[in-house]
């Protein structure tokens, strides 16, 4: 039972795969910009906001957290039309993951933020910072610093995780191997691309996120 | 008038009363030691002046405006009294320079040249003028509390607040801080210090506080309480019984 591969269909639908990819890079740095700065508010909130905000943020985060992304997806491309909110599905798809991440990075942060010394805080409260002046300046770059690879992974999932929206039929990376696999019949090369390019695209993102951190963190911190 | 004025401060946490209706009031320009055993209720005194506890009674006035608990009261409080702690508390992600320069620029909203022109004086003003660009965690625990310093007297406040200031240093470590204080009362810094350096509260103070059990037991010119200490309870803090 000899296989004989054929990729000889790659040249045919580079555009498609193209396309593919290129949505779920924009789903994943859109989704991941907006989603990590939801989730840093959040923590915020939960962590050190007023305390009729601790609540709301946790009833989101935790809402979040306790379903599949699928449903969460499904809901709100399929389920708000119901009630007069109508998106096209990338648009669907953006909001979902930047919801879904936004949950996910806000306990990690949150996490961050808690393993802060009160010494941090009191330093700044005694030069006269506001308390938001404090987080802001003081509190939030170590706190992200303590979990940046804890959240560098959580960036990855939420990426691979797309995938997910091919079944709204936003047209990323895995709708186009559906479709094409669907034309050839070449199912295991088809398929067999596609976890190349995951592979590749977390292998890139995991670096980006370590180059992103030496970057935004000149100090290493010391155990 | 008196620079800070404190009086019947009560504060308790919980059911323990640790401050018992204390009276001080502070001449601009005095030094003051605060000694006492631990548990005394010095570090909670320090904190209730700079408003970083809540006192249940009593009141506290620094330069005619008494110390409310509202946001607003207590920022402009913290821009007269500065306070610097036993653990350093420096930033670790920013420079020394930067550690001096963030509270001026963000809370002052002081333009950054200016902010760094003023935090190289001050750094220049601990001895530290060369470690600008430097990470706290590249410095000795002494410099690092000398930074502290720095930092805070770039706020120019009134007075200042030091809590055991030396105590997590390296015993040869602690001359170089005190030293620094020392300049600072000569030029005529309003300071409240809790320390266990007996021999600089001596030299250097103008009244030295006795604190036992939340309450001032006895307050003197450092030779009277040093030399003739009145009660049973200083006596044996001095290891004089
Ligand atoms: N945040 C707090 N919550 C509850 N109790 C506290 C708190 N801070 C201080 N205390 C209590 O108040 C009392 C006085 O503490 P404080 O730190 O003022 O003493 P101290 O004189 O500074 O002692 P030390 O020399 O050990 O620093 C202690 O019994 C302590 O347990
Ligand atoms: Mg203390």
């Amino acid at each position: 039972m000899a296989y004989h591969f054929d990729f000889s269909w790659i040249p045919d639908y580079s555009g498609v795969i193209l396309k593919g990819l290129a949505i779920t890079v924009e789903l994943t740095v859109v989704g991941g910009l907006v989603g990590l700065t939801l989730g840093t508010f959040c923590a915020w909130g939960r962590a050190l906001g007023p305390n009729w905000l601790k609540p709301i943020v946790g009833a989101y985060v935790e809402l979040i957290r306790n379903t599949p992304f699928m449903i969460q997806l499904f809901f709100i491309f399929f389920g708000l039309p119901s009630i007069g909110v109508h998106m096209n599905e990338l648009l669907a798809a953006n909001i979902a993951m930047v919801i879904n991440l936004g949950a996910y990075s806000a306990e990690i942060i949150r996490a961050g933020i808690q393993a802060t010394p009160r010494g941090q805080f009191e330093a700044g409260a005694s030069l006269a910072m506001s308390p938001i002046q404090t987080f802001r300046h003081v509190i939030l770059f170590p706190s992200l610093q303590r979990i940046w690879p804890a959240l560098s992974s959580q960036v990855i999932i939420v990426m691979l995780g797309s995938a997910v929206v091919s079944q709204i039929a936003a047209e990323d990376l895995t709708f186009a191997s559906n479709f094409i696999q669907s034309r050839t019949f070449r199912a295991f090369e088809a398929y067999l691309l596609t976890t190349v390019v995951y592979l590749a695209l977390a292998v890139l993102l995991r670096a980006a996120m370590r180059g992103i951190g030496v970057i935004i963190f000149p100090r290493r911190r010391r155990a | 008038m008196s620079l800070i004025e404190i009086t019947e401060v009560r504060k308790a946490f919980g059911d323990n009363e640790v401050l018992k209706g204390i009276n001080l009031d502070v001449q601009p320009g005095e030094v003051i030691a605060i000694i006492g055993k631990s548990g005394s209720g010095k570090s909670t005194l320090l904190r209730c002046i700079n408003g970083l506890e809540t006192i249940n009674a009593g009141s506290i006035a620094v330069a005619g405006a008494q110390l409310l608990p509202d946001e607003l009261h207590l920022r402009a409080l913290r821009l007269k009294v500065g306070m610097i702690f036993q653990q350093f508390n420096l930033f670790p992600h920013l420079t020394v320079g930067g550690n001096v320069m963030v509270s001026q620029t963000v809370v002052k909203k002081t333009g950054k040249a200016e902010a760094e022109t003023m935090a190289r004086k001050m750094l220049d003003r601990v001895g530290l003028g060369h470690k600008f660009d430097a990470y706290p965690d590249e410095l000795s625990g002494g410099q690092q509390q000398r930074v502290a310093i720095a930092r805070a007297l770039a706020m120019e406040p009134i007075a200042l607040l030091c809590d055991e200031i030396t105590s997590a240093l390296d015993p040869e470590l602690v001359q170089e801080v005190l030293a620094v204080v020392r300049e600072l009362a000569a030029e005529g810094m309003t300071l409240i210090m809790v320390t266990h350096e007996m021999k600089f509260a001596r030299d250097v103070c103008s009244r030295v506080v006795f604190m036992h059990q939340g309450r001032v037991h006895e307050i003197g010119p450092p030779e009277e309480v040093f030399s003739n200490p009145q009660t049973a309870e200083l006596k044996q803090f001095l290891g004089m019984l």
